[in-house]
């Protein structure tokens, strides 16, 4: 049965499509609303958001994390900031701008309608934020100040510091804790979902482990909502969380949710690069460093002089020799595989030859070191932390990482997935980034999605079906708990000789590898070989020690990488039929002349959208086409 | 290099716990201190024994997840860094450390390094926030913030909510967290309508949940990896003492309509 994708994009001109969406939609009477039960699984700043609204307006929530906080979420680690349309700097930027802006970086593989909306709403949040108190930047006459990020040419990015995102998740965090005390939303903590539970066709509630006693329970609701962020630790080494994982969206999949573009992955350009094989996950340096920082490697290969002993016209400031329009701030996509190709070619730096350097000598002697101290120090002192080098006396070395997934469970316009009742918010789903998505818009989307579109959205969905009429004994809640409790019980009779993480760092490196910054056919082919071999030995020779009725953090992890295993699979498949390159995801077959990404709008421009039909049964790909009519199809050229 | 780690082992909250030995031959300076309990863990794993556990997230000092006790101080040696931002090469050859859980009342501990801080949330409950509904919220810039509250205010909120400040304490007094929060949002203008009822609620559940009082040893002050300074504490007494003079809990009462 092919998926229904219909993106329920309402008609009308674009910039009036919110507001008719808005008006059509149907309400639920107020006096109802508790009668409704919704789950929100996640509590980042989509799923935060999302459960703090819902219950503002009266509905009956309950929300999970599986860290021991919602505060917790890793939204938290974000850094650089928001953008919105405000325009307040009065340089030219506007809701068209942001728009176009997110379409053309996003490499024309999100849909219009959305993009539109997310730029329309953006000035909300930045209102809602203030108003709960989140201390963004301020100028010293009290007004809100505002910088340029990852390229824009407007300067649009509120910020807090080196905290946004903390400071942003810690207003949803409050509003949630807010409505905990109200009485409108439960928050179950250490709690994390192994299960979607879909009745006649509906999704009707999840399976949750208690992660201190191991108890798998059964929640019932009218409808879930999963904020449950990205999958960039399929490769293992990213820069996200430890705990960052697919399993409910890799479960609703399997459940029958369309899975959109999961091959889209963001590589970011500046990380500290890898210093052993016991690294257990990679730490991003904020992209405002391109903004005084200058990106070279030296002209000789395997050249092992101390940076600050190689002569200036020995180096190759490649970024602005290839890009000299836009330099060290062209898009991320672009600067990460820049540098992969330095590397690659022997141009590399530092151990194994994987880095580059991101040099602030120039800058500290224009600005002075006190500058480029108030600017970046925070950051500097991260990068000595890790590296023990001092960055203000010899330049930073840095390497592309993974960093966020555009794919994700696909959505319609009112963020509702091919389940009906199954709504996908933020990073999850894999809306308005397209292939590539531009800095500071992941948490404008998250609270977008959150505070403004589904409290609108899950009204309509709720008020045309009746509340009720499912409860925990229901067949399909207990074939789905348990499926769960087999699934632990399995995990845990392997006993065979290698751990979790080995397993999973196997994995990692199949991706990185063959489905990283770089692909080919060749090379993905080898990769979806590779990887059910891989899932193969994980069945056989894990070692799980401990039992499913404590706390285990190794079971834990052994369900998520299961999920990576199967996932890392689709990953390869998507990238290995998206015959073109476009954004983030490079097909070193498809490239002009120069070596830039070429598109193929003629086949590809579509979303891929994959449909789940059984363990070991190749999955199918459906497309739902994408229409450009306000911005036009072009190549993206930073020259 | 060596490292000989004595760590706290307790099966769940209810089973005694002890100091067990583990002896790392082979650390390298470069590794985290979380780094070299994974490959701890990964070698007790493949001995069929149970790995050490420990909270840990971001493992980049911002969600607040980690943190344990080495050596009798919470987060360890360094100044100003969490667990995980801690490297080994502050460490030399034949070290040996002693790792435990946070101790309080009011943490209880769940399985070895890790305590159950739930408390902290229900404290930011009781009225850690500013009531505002999603969607009423005035432009951004209607409300001009003078900067130097502005980064006062974002001085405390840069609490990460790790509770080393009650481990730190004799007391195991929560005020140092607490009085970020409230110093936060009071240096606020929006933040003005509940101060009274913020300051009286909180600090009456503080010390329903069984954290200590304030004798101000400055312990935490000194531990907090985020540079919390414990002045917010003595505005949150001040807050405190004028809400308990002047504060009524709301009317119920609404006008007729
Ligand atoms: C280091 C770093 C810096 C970044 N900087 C920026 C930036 O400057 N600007 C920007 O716009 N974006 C930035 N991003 C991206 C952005 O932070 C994320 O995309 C965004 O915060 C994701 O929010 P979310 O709410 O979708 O998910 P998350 O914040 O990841 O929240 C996921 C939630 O789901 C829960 N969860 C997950 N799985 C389960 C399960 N199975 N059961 C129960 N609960 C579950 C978790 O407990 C958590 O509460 C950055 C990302 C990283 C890694
Ligand atoms: S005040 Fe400091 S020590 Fe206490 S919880 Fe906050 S960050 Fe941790
Ligand atoms: S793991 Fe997040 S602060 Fe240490």
């Amino acid at each position: 049965m092919a998926l229904n994708l219909d993106s329920k994009i309402p008609s009308g001109p674009i910039e009036q499509k919110w507001d008719k969406a808005k008006f059509d939609m149907k309400l639920v009477n107020p006096s109802n609303k508790r009668k409704y039960n919704v789950i929100v699984v996640g509590s980042g700043l989509a799923g935060g958001a999302a459960a703090a609204s819902m219950g503002e307006l009266g509905y009956n929530v309950k929300c999970f994390c599986f860290q021991d906080s919602p505060r917790r979420a890793h939204s938290i680690a974000a850094q650089g900031g928001v953008n919105a349309a405000k325009s307040y700097p009065n340089d030219g930027d506007s809701i068209y701008r942001l728009f176009y802006d997110t379409i053309k970086g996003g490499d024309f593989r999100a849909r219009e309608a959305d993009v539109w909306r997310l730029a329309q709403v953006s000035n909300n949040i930045i209102d809602q934020c203030v108003a709960q108190g989140v201390p963004f930047a301020r100028e010293y006459g009290g007004v809100l100040a505002n910088r340029s990020f990852g390229g824009a040419q407007v300067s649009r990015t509120f910020y807090a510091r080196g905290q946004t995102g903390q400071q942003l998740l810690l207003g949803a965090y409050q509003a949630l804790e807010r409505q905990i005390d109200a009485g409108t939303v439960k928050m179950f903590y250490r709690s994390e979902m192994l299960d979607l539970i879909v009745i006649d066709g509906r999704a009707r509630g999840i399976i949750t482990r208690d992660l201190v006693t191991g108890a798998v329970d059964v929640h019932v609701a009218d409808a879930v909502v999963l904020g449950t962020g990205g999958y960039g630790n399929a490769f293992f080494l990213s820069t996200n969380a430890k705990g960052c994982n697919t399993t409910a969206i890799w479960r609703a999949y399997k459940k029958g949710a369309g899975f959109g573009n999961p091959c889209f992955t963001q590589i970011h350009p500046t990380c500290i690069p890898q210093s052993g094989d016991y690294q257990s996950k990679l730490t991003l340096m904020s992209e405002s460093l391109r903004n005084d920082g200058r990106i070279w490697v030296p002209k000789k290969k395997n050249d092992t002089r101390p940076a600050n002993t190689i002569p200036e016209d020995e180096r190759d400031y490649y970024l602005e020799r290839r890009y000299p329009a836009f330099g060290n701030l062209c898009p991320r996509d672009i600067a990460s595989r820049a540098a992969k190709i330095c590397c690659d070619e022997g141009y590399g730096v530092g151990p194994g030859g994987k880095g580059v350097y991101l040099d602030f000598a120039e800058s500290i002697g224009r600005l002075g070191r006190k500058t480029i101290e108030e600017r970046y120090g925070n950051l500097f002192e991260i990068y000595e932390r890790i590296t023990g080098d001092d960055p203000y006396a010899e330049p930073m070395r840095i390497y592309p990482a993974v960093h966020y997934t555009m794919g994700g469970l696909w959505v319609d316009y009112n963020l509702q997935s091919t389940i009906p009742g199954l709504f996908v918010l933020g990073e999850a789903n894999f809306s308005d980034h397209g292939a590539n998505r531009l800095g500071a818009s992941a948490l404008m989307q998250g609270l977008a999605d959150g505070y403004f579109v589904i409290p609108y959205t899950m009204g309509n969905y709720l008020a045309q079906v009746k509340p009720g009429g499912v409860d925990a004994n229901h067949p399909e809640c207990r074939a789905a708990k348990d499926a769960v409790d087999a699934r632990t019980k399995k995990f845990l009779s392997i006993q065979g000789k290698k751990t979790v993480d080995e397993i999973h760092r196997e994995l990692g490196k199949v991706m990185w590898e063959d489905c990283g910054m770089a692909r080919n056919a060749a090379g993905l082919d080898r990769a979806i070989k590779r990887i059910p071999e891989i899932r193969e030995e994980f069945w056989n020779n894990v070692k799980i020690p401990g039992s499913g009725a404590e706390l285990n953090q190794s079971l834990e992890r052994a369900g998520r990488v299961a999920d990576f295993l199967e996932l890392g699979e689709l990953m390869c498949r998507d990238a290995r039929t998206r015959e073109e390159s476009c954004g983030g995801h490079f097909r070193e077959e498809y490239q002009t002349p120069e070596g830039e990404a070429l598109r193929d709008d003629e086949k590809f421009c579509h979303a891929a959208v994959w449909e789940y039909q059984g363990d070991n049964k190749e999955p199918v790909r459906n497309i739902e086409p994408l229409a450009f009519e306000h911005v036009h199809l072009a190549q993206r050229n930073y020259k | 290099m060596k490292i000989i780690l004595n760590i706290w082992r307790q099966k769940n909250a209810t089973s005694a716990g002890k100091m067990v030995r583990y002896e790392m031959p082979n650390v390298s300076e470069h590794m985290s201190f979380l780094e070299m309990i994974d490959v701890l863990n990964e070698e007790l794993t493949k001995k069929g024994e149970d790995p050490v556990a420990f909270e840990h997230d971001c493992r980049e000092g911002i969600c607040g997840c980690c943190g344990f006790m080495i050596d009798g101080i919470p987060h360890g040696p360094q100044r100003g860094t969490t667990v995980c931002q801690l490297h080994m090469r502050h460490y030399k050859d034949g070290d040996e450390v002693w790792l435990e859980p946070f101790r309080a009342k009011a943490f209880p501990v769940i399985k070895d390094l890790m305590v159950d801080r739930s408390a902290f949330d229900r404290i930011i409950s009781s009225g850690g926030y500013i009531s505002i509904n999603t969607g009423s919220a005035p432009d951004g810039n209607n409300l001009p913030v003078i900067k130097k509250c502005s980064d006062q205010a974002m001085d405390s909120a840069s609490c990460i909510g790790c509770g080393a400040c009650v481990a730190s304490c004799p007391n195991a007094s929560a005020s140092l967290f607490v009085s970020a929060k409230i110093t936060h949002l009071g240096q606020l203008p929006q933040g003005q309508a509940e101060r009274d009822r913020r300051a009286m609620r909180m600090v009456l559940k503080m010390t329903e949940e069984g954290f200590g009082y304030c004798t101000n040893t400055g312990e935490c002050e000194a531990v907090c990896p985020k540079g919390i300074k414990i002045e917010n504490i003595a505005r949150m007494h001040r807050d405190y003492i004028k809400a308990s003079v002047l504060y009524r809990e709301e009317s119920k009462a609404g006008g007729a309509g």
